[in-house]
């Protein structure tokens, strides 16, 4: 379609990680804004976090059938956290 | 946040002895609990069918960002505030991540978003309820979050690949939401008159709203047999329907607010709680598009992506431009 | 009205600290406005970050000005008293930031105009004398850094992108300019706590303001306005018609429930 932006493929290497995980996709203009775009989408902005970012045009995959790298969890900010919000104990299911 | 009624184009399940081998082997890995990944050989019905649950998903979020959106500027706490605006962006998030996880199944993203606009593709009846009171943003995290949950966490579990990594992901953002609602509703439940006042008329205007967002009752649910044979409905909608209000009658008689049903009660024979009779036509009216805030919810959808179109074609002729740029200097 | 020089430093500490939060919580204000109508999924989770850093640096500094407020007043008032229940005569955030959100390229030129004084501003306040505020100055320059990159990105894009694109662009920036000069403009306030070594001089942020400025615009194939009058009346907190609007509705829950518990 006119104008879309194209698609990227995302790879993470967490601070303390030894090697790049594919964690998704999304789309930019460019691959400046692909990186900066997978900061904000995927890491919600980590420090020391190590960014690859190819077009999904360009990735060769070998024949299907081959596991895929699993997501690596998001970091996140206190508030995001379940236990941020203590519930009371007769409560259940939250 | 999630998919409704969603049409598999398929009259009747298959048996095994009815499928070619190729649908065979497909449907035993399925049996298997093996995962199905991109570029992989899928029955049709199987890869359409996908595409509308996954991103009528997808829709169901990003227009999940308008009613919640509607309490950022006058959320009553600096910390309420961002706390809505880090939620409303999670679900942003979760769009995106269900949007690429379609895109795996041969669809583009700016189609998806055209079936949508045109009316062709659908979104939870939910989100065509209006955020009248702050109230009601506390109902929505613990009720329609709520509901949401119960309905993804099976999906970890579902056939396709990216769809159930997708899955993972929300649901560990998912928990936090939630939690975030039933916290705002237990304030106003705690605090003055008024503000008990508004916890309960909100949980009034969107109790049965939310039972609906489970879809149709499994007797009316024609697609549901091929999508539970293919591992992409993992519980029927009675089931989800009964497990969300046995979970959920505790938590508001917690609060000390009342569900706006005076046919709920325990039934200790059952093992669970018994619920009035819900108005379907009140479901199938919202869904046909008579709810209190469909047209606004298209129309401020419509809105940003052709307020944004001359945006995204600047930035594609500036990364034209720097890519011929490039190739010129390469030359 | 000038303000008067107030009688206790703690006092003009106070008063300066508001000067920091007001801007950063005006403008997360405009940004909130923005999600889930943003041009881009990918932009609507962007925009939200750069206005939840916001938020969350204005909250800083209202939290050390309630402090301060403590130590000479009867009792420091806490983040959402002061966000919440002053008027808008007793803000003191920049003019620029209450400007409407307008279009794409108005939020664009808005951002990318306050980050690139925004990040000189935090980066000088992090060599501040008044250790807290260098803590949080240091803190918040951290994002300052990335939003900068982030708003030149899109001047640049739209600035050099289609005709369309870089005509809007060019208005925005054309109209948004006469709020520039009040970043440079330091008060009373300022220059008494300059003087202290615990303010950062503004006047000082003017040249590397414009170099930076400039470089971007030329990147963008964007011009910057001739020397303009410029407006100024947020630090005495004369503002313009929009910011009772923006205040109206984010007080609103607070002002109608008085004393309710959130």
């Amino acid at each position: 379609m006119k104008n879309e932006w194209p698609l990227w493929e995302i790879f993470i290497r967490s601070q303390h990680g030894l090697a790049h995980r594919h964690v998704g996709s999304l789309h930019a203009p460019d691959a400046e804004m692909a990186i900066k775009n997978a900061r904000d989408v995927y890491t919600r902005r980590n420090e020391g976090v190590s960014i690859w970012a190819v077009r999904s045009a360009d990735v060769v995959a070998s024949a299907p059938g081959d596991k895929e790298p699993l997501f690596e969890p998001a970091n996140s900010k206190v508030y995001r956290h379940p236990t941020f919000f203590p519930m009371p104990d007769e409560v259940k299911h939250l | 946040m999630y998919a409704q009624m969603v049409d598999t184009g398929v009259k009747a399940v298959k048996t095994l002895a009815d499928m070619s081998p190729e649908e065979q082997a497909f449907q035993r890995r399925i049996d298997a609990d093996v995962k199905i990944e991109p570029k992989e050989w899928v029955p049709e019905a199987y890869r359409k069918t996908l595409i509308r649950q996954i991103s009528q998903h997808a829709h169901s979020e990003i227009v999940g960002m308008l009613p919640e959106g509607n309490w950022i500027t006058r959320a009553p706490t600096l910390k309420r505030k961002a706390i809505l605006m880090a939620k409303v962006q999670d679900e942003g998030g979760h769009g995106l991540y269900l949007y690429s996880a379609a895109e795996t199944l041969g669809v583009s993203r700016d189609q998806m978003v055209d079936d949508l606009h045109a009316g062709r593709a659908k979104y939870s009846s939910i989100f065509n309820y209006p955020t009248l009171t702050w109230a009601d943003i506390g109902t929505i995290g613990w009720l329609v979050d709520g509901a949401a949950i119960m309905n993804q966490i099976p999906l970890c579990r579902c056939s396709y690949g990216p769809y159930a990594r997708a899955m993972v992901r929300i649901c560990k953002e998912e928990s936090f939401h939630q939690r975030q609602g039933y916290d705002i509703v237990m304030t106003l439940a705690r605090g003055t008159d008024e503000q008990r006042t508004m916890a309960q008329d909100s949980l009034n205007r969107w109790w049965w709203p939310s039972l609906m967002m489970f879809g149709p009752p499994d007797a009316e649910s024609v697609h549901s047999a091929q999508s539970a044979a293919w591992r992409i409905k993992i519980l029927s909608n009675d089931e989800l329907r009964q497990r969300f209000v046995d979970q959920t009658a505790p938590q508001a008689d917690y609060l000390g607010l009342t569900i706006p049903d005076a046919d709920l009660k325990w039934n200790a024979e059952r093992g669970h709680y018994d619920f009035g009779a819900i108005d379907w036509n009140e479901f199938h009216n919202v869904i046909k598009g008579n709810g209190p805030c469909n047209r606004d919810r298209m129309r401020a959808r419509v809105k940003a992506w052709e307020d944004g179109a001359w945006v995204r074609e600047a930035a594609m002729a500036h990364a034209e431009k720097r890519a011929m740029g490039a190739s010129a200097k390469a030359a | 009205m000038t303000a008067s020089i107030p009688a206790t430093r703690n006092e003009a500490l106070f008063q300066y600290l508001l000067r920091l939060a007001d801007s950063p919580l005006v403008l997360a204000q405009r940004l909130g406005e923005w999600i889930g109508h943003g041009p881009a999924l990918e932009e609507d989770i962007a925009q939200a970050n750069v206005g939840l850093d916001l938020l969350g640096q204005a909250r800083l500094w209202l939290g050390l000005a309630g402090e301060v407020e403590a130590r000479y007043a009867l009792a420091g008032r806490d983040e959402d008293q002061l966000a919440f229940l002053r008027d808008s005569a007793d803000f003191r955030n920049l003019l620029l930031v209450e400007q409407p959100n307008g279009s794409f390229a108005d939020t664009a030129a808005r951002q990318f105009l306050f980050d690139a004084w925004h990040v000189l501003l935090l980066s000088e306040l992090s060599r501040s004398g008044d250790a807290r505020i260098a803590g949080i100055a240091a803190k918040a320059a951290k994002e300052a850094t990335y939003h900068i990159e982030r708003s030149a990105d899109w001047v640049i894009r739209l600035g050099d992108g289609t005709d369309e694109s870089h005509m809007r662009m060019q208005a925005a920036i054309d109209a948004l300019w006469t709020y520039t000069g009040e970043m440079f403009t330091p008060d009373a306030i300022e220059l008494e706590l300059i003087d202290a070594g615990v303010a950062a001089d503004v006047r000082s942020l003017a040249e590397p303001w414009r170099r930076h400025v400039h470089a971007v615009f030329e990147e963008a194939t964007l011009t910057a306005p001739a020397e303009a009058f410029m407006q100024q009346g947020g630090k005495r907190g004369v503002h313009t018609e929009h910011l009772g609007h923006l205040l109206a509705e984010m007080q609103v829950l607070q002002r109608s429930y008085q004393g309710a518990h959130w």
